[in-house]
């Protein structure tokens, strides 16, 4: 049976791993590749690792990255941070990573989610979206969540889904740095919606919001930070725990 | 021992040869005839489209090269598709090691296609380790292989299917080994032991 996955996320900023808390504040978590083996070891699913460095010089330090994460990780990873072509993708792919995630690029130009997906094909193109609720509605935002956009999350999905994304990478603002829980309601929206599968994003606080995450969200995977960098939750643990709650984890 | 891995346009020649780097294997990564030929031991990766990837090897003759391979030949996802005799995928016509059919998986209730993510492998028979029995691989597929005379390991996702085959000297796996942590690496070992 497939397994539901844990994907923790490591933020790199010039070849080290931070963590934004609600997208402001950064504290340093130490180095991704050690970082992300560790994960690997302790039975994580898969991995994002997310550049958000602002220059063009330290998004060279990420590309040659991938291939030492690639060189000492034995699950798949998913890499993202300022790509918007088909050139930015093929060199990351190359150096091993397994697929891409696309936000802001793709908000201002949707067609490169089908020149990506022409390309390499659907299974290595998440789109990730990250969204707040504004007056009752769920709002695209881009820029790490600081520019609103006129697309709402259900419809941007959909039409994500039908350009060709493999997988939706939700990330709740509201939810994000809470530690209070996933998007549940929202959550469980998009799995009605999309035949794509759906990775929750934001909120995660205790190993009982991931049960709420799969269970009430509906979600394929879950993808959490800050917990699993500062030890709060122990993969291992976290996994045992699920299996007995009957959700189909990968126990090897 | 020295290992080939043919080179050609598929997407996870970077990652099959770090698996074998991180098990210590003499590897080269080369499309040359004739250094495929005198290897102990090839990898045939996959990943990408039939059609497009089944032109690129007539167009390199590798299509006549891999069935006439002696030594022992490991296809990996895609690598284990055009290996069969024919793929639904754009009405391919593949190598035929296997004579087999390649399918297209139909959705069926919450099951999405593609069949991606940690699914668990039953050992039917043959090569691989007895300890893979029901440890979890990495697939990222739309297409499958049904149960056959050659399947090897069976995965159920949908309906039961061919996760691993075998036939004299040809060995395939449907899921990714360089990336299913140490349930992989045992796949990676049964083969070099073979």
């Amino acid at each position: 049976m497939l397994t539901k996955r844990i994907i923790p996320c490591l933020d790199i900023k010039d070849g080290r791993t931070v963590k934004g808390i609600n997208f402001v504040n950064i504290r340093d978590a130490g180095d991704p590749v050690e970082l992300g083996a560790t994960y690997a070891q302790q039975g994580a699913d898969e991995l994002v690792f997310l550049d958000i460095s602002a220059t063009n010089e330290q998004r060279k330090t990420f590309a040659s990255l991938v291939k030492d994460i690639a060189r000492h990780i034995n699950i798949p990873f998913t890499v993202g941070g300022g790509i918007s072509s088909v050139a930015d993708v093929a060199p990351l792919l190359e150096a091993g990573a397994d697929k891409v995630s696309i936000n802001s690029a793709a908000v201002r130009n949707p067609n490169l989610i089908d020149e990506l997906s022409k390309a390499f094909g659907a299974q290595c193109i998440v789109l990730a979206i990250d969204a707040r609720k504004i007056d009752n509605t769920w709002t695209v935002h881009t820029h790490g969540g600081k520019n609103a956009t006129d697309k709402k999350l259900f419809t941007w999905a959909k039409e994500g889904q039908e350009r060709g994304a493999g997988e939706i990478l939700f990330t709740s603002m509201d939810h994000d740095g809470t530690k209070a829980g996933f998007a549940n309601d929202p959550l469980s929206k998009l799995h009605d919606l999309l035949q794509i599968p759906v990775i929750a994003s934001g909120g995660a606080g205790t190993k009982e919001h991931f049960i709420d995450a799969f269970i009430l969200g509906k979600a394929d995977a879950a993808l959490a930070a800050s917990i699993f960098h500062f030890g709060e939750i122990k993969i291992p643990e976290l996994k045992a725990f699920l299996n007995t709650k009957n959700i189909t984890m990968r126990m090897n | 021992m020295k290992l080939a891995i043919i080179k050609y346009n598929a997407g996870n020649i970077q990652s099959v040869s770090f698996a074998l780097e991180r098990l210590g294997v003499d590897f080269t990564i080369t499309d040359n005839a004739e250094e495929i030929m005198k290897a102990d031991k090839v990898l045939f990766p996959g990943v990408g489209e039939a059609s497009t990837t089944m032109r690129y090897l007539r167009d390199k003759k590798l299509d006549q090269l891999v069935p006439a391979l002696k030594q022992p030949v490991l296809g990996i996802c895609l690598g284990m598709q055009l290996m069969c005799r024919h793929s639904e995928e754009n009405d391919t016509t593949c190598m035929g090691i296997f004579d087999e059919e390649v399918k297209l998986f139909v959705p069926k209730d919450d099951l999405k296609v593609p069949h991606m993510g940690w699914n668990n492998v039953v050992k039917a028979n043959g090569w691989l380790d007895p300890a893979i029995e029901n440890q979890y691989a990495y697939f990222v597929h739309s297409y499958y292989v049904p149960v056959n005379s050659y399947t090897s390991a069976v995965t159920e996702y949908i309906t039961p299917f061919s996760s691993a085959m075998h036939r004299d000297n040809f060995y395939a796996a449907q899921f990714h080994p360089e990336k299913s942590a140490k349930a992989g690496e045992l796949v990676l070992k049964s083969f070099l032991k073979v």
